[in-house]
């Protein structure tokens, strides 16, 4: 029983990373794995153009993210099922399917987060706190764009770019992680404010092969009151 | 084998424009594949994301000490045994392409024959086995990369694996790998050979492109129905019966090379 709650803990603060204590703490009081669901866009799929199509969103969102829900729930229960077996090489095998999985559904959570209609205030630059501190730690907002569709760029394969937040060192950063890894793979006490998606299924049915251009596009989108009440809370 | 090779060389101080490696043509029409892959598709993957890459290494190449080199000794000494250089991915992935447009012909598909089937039947099982594990392997990639068939050439062995994004099993045709730390470290292969450590050749024998940019056109999320769709109808028999045999003549001396002056 020791083992299993211990299982369901570590699979958790992994993919979650600090944000979901009660659940996790109520996986670890059951000593089962829980389950997660995909959640609702705050916006219809066809908000976001024409910086983003709505085919892309509904597609994003509808497959690819309820994939990873699908397999990281299905890897949970298969983990329940190894550790009640005391299965260690099963247990270890399916660490990669629970990290791809589970990095995939949080990544996008937080995506959608990042993205807000235009018409709602997407794309309106950071005020307060969050813009001061960006000044502070890339020169300028503009630079901070720049950094970050350079890093995103430059990326090879599937992955993402994060604006983070060391909540330690209270300073911010870019950072990229391959494929599905959530930010916490970087450091334990970063908090993502941003995360874009550079998989290509993110932006190849309309941008193609030119990446560039859904970089500087996705920009017109981004939901910085978002980015700022996290950063504000983290820091408060 | 390959039409690549560096051109221009001799240009190469007279001039700041110089082209080191060239885009060739796959081995049909751009829609020679359809209806499972689509004009569109090879246009944008063939013209734009090849292209990108031959571009990207010329570019590198202009300010490169690897400047000379075939493509194949390119990649290998740019892999740096498993710390790349800045020109590896370029490199691995001009290559790739390339010998993924040749893994593929119109009216291609169904079952090898003679010595091909042979050599499947006594690695795999069978070729349905064979078939299974391929759709396997490109089903456990997470993310960008590559499944490959490849000839172990030291035990004469078929094997399928995938690698990561732009990595090619030719960086390992001649160097020693140790198995264990060094797959876990770069997280190439998920299928186990023996855990043991020992020299490794792999020589290519089929490519899949698995990047999202080669299917998603056509197939959307679906990733299964593009590797299916590919070993069931558009994979070449004929190349891969040209590699093996080429492989299996230099099988325990490696290819020959031409020294570079
Ligand atoms: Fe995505
Ligand atoms: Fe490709």
């Amino acid at each position: 029983m020791a083992l299993r709650t211990l299982a369901s803990k570590k699979t958790l603060s992994l993919a979650l990373g600090g944000g979901a204590r009660p659940l996790a703490a109520a996986a670890a009081a059951r000593g089962v794995a829980t389950t997660v669901s995909l959640p609702d866009l705050p916006y219809d799929f066809g908000a976001l153009e024409p910086a983003i199509s709505g085919e892309i969103m509904r597609l994003h969102h509808q497959k690819h993210h309820a994939t990873y829900v699908a397999n990281y729930n299905k890897a949970l229960e298969q983990l329940d099922a190894a550790v009640s077996k005391g299965d260690a090489s099963a247990v270890v095998q399916l660490q990669g399917a629970i990290k791809f999985n589970g990095g995939g559904h949080v990544n996008h959570s937080i995506f959608w987060k990042n993205l807000k209609p235009i018409s709602e205030g997407g794309g309106e630059p950071p005020h307060g706190k969050l813009g001061w501190a960006i000044d502070e730690h890339f020169g300028s907002f503009e630079a901070l764009v720049k950094k970050m569709n350079a890093e995103g760029a430059a990326l090879q394969g599937s992955g993402w770019v994060w604006l983070a937040l060391d909540k330690e060192a209270k300073k911010l950063s870019v950072e990229t992680t391959p494929n599905q890894d959530p930010l916490v793979t970087k450091g334990a006490s970063l908090v993502p404010l941003l995360g874009i998606d550079v998989w290509e299924h993110a932006y190849y049915l309309q941008y193609k092969n030119v990446k560039p251009d859904y970089l500087n596009n996705i920009w017109k989108v981004m939901n910085w009151k978002y980015a700022g009440e996290v950063y504000e809370n983290v820091l408060a | 084998m390959f039409n690549i090779r560096r051109q221009g060389g001799l240009t190469r101080r007279f001039s700041k424009v110089v082209s080191y490696y060239g885009l060739t043509t796959p081995p049909y029409k751009l829609d020679a594949l359809e209806p499972y892959m689509s004009r569109r598709t090879v246009e944008l993957h063939w013209g734009k994301h090849h292209q990108d890459y031959v571009d990207g290494l010329n570019k590198q190449l202009a300010t490169s000490p690897l400047y000379g080199h075939t493509l194949e000794e390119l990649i290998k000494e740019a892999y740096n045994n498993g710390n790349p250089l800045p020109e590896y991915n370029n490199a691995a992935q001009v290559w790739n392409h390339l010998f993924f447009w040749e893994s593929m012909q119109p009216e291609g598909g169904g079952s090898p024959e003679g010595g091909v089937l042979q050599q499947i039947e006594k690695d795999f099982g069978s070729f349905t086995n064979f078939r299974e594990e391929f759709i396997r392997s490109a089903s456990q990639l997470l993310g960008s990369g590559w499944v490959w068939l490849v000839l172990k050439r030291t035990e004469k062995k078929l094997a399928v694996v995938h690698t990561r994004n732009a990595i090619s099993p030719l960086a390992f045709g001649d160097i020693v790998c140790l198995l264990d730390p060094f797959f876990k470290m770069f997280n190439i292969f998920s299928i186990n050979f023996a855990m043991t450590s020992h020299v490794l050749f792999l020589q290519p024998i089929i490519s899949l492109d698995l990047w999202e940019h080669a299917y998603y056109l056509d197939y959307k999320d679906d990733r299964r129905s593009y590797v299916t769709n590919f070993i069931d109808h558009v994979v070449s028999w004929h190349t891969v019966t040209l590699r093996m045999m080429r492989a299996e003549s230099f099988v325990n001396l490696g290819e020959p090379t031409i020294p570079v002056a």
